[in-house]
């Protein structure tokens, strides 16, 4: 690609460049402006009374809390659920594989209806859990599970390619070198592995933390105990509240750019480690 | 790139090479432990869901289910969705393809900047998608007042809920051509041209048919996304039933109103969309898998 400062034939560059730059700016920078330059209307107290209001902040913990845990569960089982893909043959694998991204294309409103109503005190699974004295819709447990859906493919289609990209050589050296097969895991795979797999997490958690649709459902959205900050916005709107919605937004929106940072600086560092340029 | 989960790759089957040497075999019991584990969360968490909407959708018959799609509401959510999944994909397709076409053929400065600005939308949750254009086009929105005088209405409205699409399917197509355009390089445009051929012969006749799989693909996803985007729209739609009401707001509507059967009955179509999907994105990395062997034998 080191062809900087060479002549280039190809036509088109500023025709494509330009609209390019006019749809991005048109579609998303001023609209996303618009948030910011809305939100600098208030001072910097009234701001801060809106984006620390107790309900608020009940709000970030539910959300960044639960996105944090549904995150670290689909670290774990979609390693699991990668390597299984990668490595064992089963039956029905290819059509396991192909709904791995179940999540990507099912409408999160579908999602959401269908695990509460699976988890509804008289659901298929809710009818066992409840009496259990396991509530899961329409409480915190719920938004949880929803998280869990929506994260999954996140961290199997991050790590997954790294595996299938792994030569067997590295294992074989170890094991001949005397490694039980457990320390060639975590010896010699798992930091192989890392970057990917924190990647994996971070768009997970990216995801969950702005997930709206597959989460009002089965949430409950009880004030302090099951709502989540996506669902401040909304409730801010409904009161034509716009300064405070916009308030909020800004919080996320920070909140999205530093995600996006940290996940860019983790994907050059998965290329680095591993040679792939994606 | 940020966002991107799922790109164009095609999984050729690597469990032979692994369980053929003792090297890089676990024994039977951890083997059993991993599958065990990892394909009942799989059941658990995405099999069930998706079983429980087609079991809901019928559970009160097949006369119930069919009465809930052919009802005029629910037409107008069929239509609504089709309309603007019908402007939101030719628009992001062709900024896809002329974003990937200057930022994947030529060498510029800020590069890196635009390619991570164009996967923004993805990290923008879908609440906030929605109350940019609110901001923006709404009664006490920067064009409030002139819009209102004028008598266009955009939030609240369909032209809103066009807008917000877009937002959230923006970076779909560009996405997948951007890495895909750039592994190939520029060498055979740079024939094309050197032999006479112009921008556009170039394009349609070398370019294109090397990036159709990827294009299809991109196209794919951003239908599924358009057709099933929920949070954005729910802010800019009036929820006025038979006009400003998408398929997912209809669900949402009926659900709400406790009429289970039908709310599944919509979602069931919804389902059954995205199983499409799926099929047509895992032909699809077939025919690129097929495309790229024959090119490298």
């Amino acid at each position: 690609m080191a062809r900087r400062g060479s002549f280039n034939v190809l036509p088109g560059f500023n025709l494509a460049l330009g609209y390019t730059l006019v749809y991005l700016s048109l579609v998303v920078l001023i609209p996303l402006a618009a948030v910011f330059i809305k939100s600098s209307a208030l001072s910097f107290g009234e701001f801060w009374e809106v984006v620390s209001a107790p309900r608020v902040v009940a709000s970030y913990r539910v959300s960044f809390g639960l996105s944090l845990l549904a995150a670290a569960i689909n670290t774990v089982f979609g390693l699991m659920l990668a390597w299984a893909l990668v490595r064992y043959s089963f039956p029905g694998k290819k059509l396991v594989d192909a709904l791995v991204d179940l999540p990507f294309a099912l409408p999160t409103a579908v999602a959401g209806i269908a695990l509460t109503a699976l988890y509804a005190g008289n659901g298929w699974l809710g009818q066992y859990l409840e009496p259990l004295g396991i509530k899961v819709a329409f409480a915190p447990l719920g938004i949880l599970v929803a998280l869990i859906f929506i994260g999954l493919p996140f961290v199997v289609r991050t790590v997954q390619p790294i595996l299938e990209d792994l030569d067997t050589e590295l294992e074989e050296a170890a094991a001949s070198l005397g490694a039980a097969r457990g320390q060639t895991f975590r010896l010699v795979l798992l930091p192989i592995l890392l970057p990917a797999l924190m990647t994996g997490f971070a768009l997970a958690f990216a995801r969950a933390v702005g997930e709206y649709g597959s989460v009002i459902f089965i949430a409950g959205n009880l004030p302090f105990v099951s709502e989540i900050t996506p669902l401040m916005i909304i409730t801010k709107l409904e009161q034509y509240d716009y300064t405070g919605a916009t308030a909020i937004a800004v919080v996320m929106l920070v909140l999205s750019f530093i995600l996006l940072l940290v996940i860019n600086l983790l994907q050059a560092w998965t290329a680095r480690r591993t040679g792939r340029n994606r | 790139m940020a966002g991107a989960a799922t790109s164009l790759h095609w999984h050729g089957d690597t469990a032979s090479r692994y369980e053929s040497r003792s090297a890089t075999r676990e024994a039977p019991w951890v083997k059993g432990l991993i599958l065990g584990l990892s394909l009942s969360f799989f059941a658990v968490f995405l099999l069930l869901p998706l079983f429980a909407v087609f079991v809901e959708a019928l559970r009160k018959g097949l006369e119930t289910y069919w009465a809930a799609l052919v009802e005029p509401d629910a037409l107008a959510a069929i239509r609504l969705t089709l309309i603007t999944a019908a402007i939101a994909l030719p628009l992001n397709l062709v900024f896809g393809v002329a974003a990937a076409w200057a930022i994947a053929k030529f060498e510029f400065r800020g590069k890196e900047l635009l390619t991570t600005l164009i996967d923004l939308p993805f990290s923008v949750s879908p609440v906030i998608a929605g109350l940019i254009y609110v901001l923006i086009f709404g009664a006490q929105g920067w064009f409030g007042p002139w819009l209102a005088g004028h008598d266009i209405q955009i939030v609240f409205a369909v032209p809103g809920i066009v807008l917000a699409t877009v937002f959230v399917t923006f970076p779909f197509v560009a996405r997948e051509l951007i890495p895909l355009m750039q592994a190939q390089g520029r060498e055979e445009e740079e024939a094309a041209v050197v032999l006479g051929a112009n921008g556009w012969q170039t394009f349609w006749y070398v370019t294109l048919p090397n990036i159709k799989w990827g294009l299809l693909y991109g196209v794919i996803l951003c239908n599924a996304r358009a057709m099933g985007e929920f949070g954005a729209v729910s802010v800019v739609s009036g929820h006025i039933r038979g006009q400003t009401n998408t398929m997912p707001l209809h669900v949402e509507i009926l659900y709400n109103e406790y009429n289970f059967a039908a709310a599944f009955a919509v979602a069931s179509v919804l389902a059954l969309l995205a199983l499409v999907t799926l099929v047509i994105k895992s032909w699809v990395e077939w025919k690129a898998g097929q495309a790229q062997a024959a090119t490298e034998a």
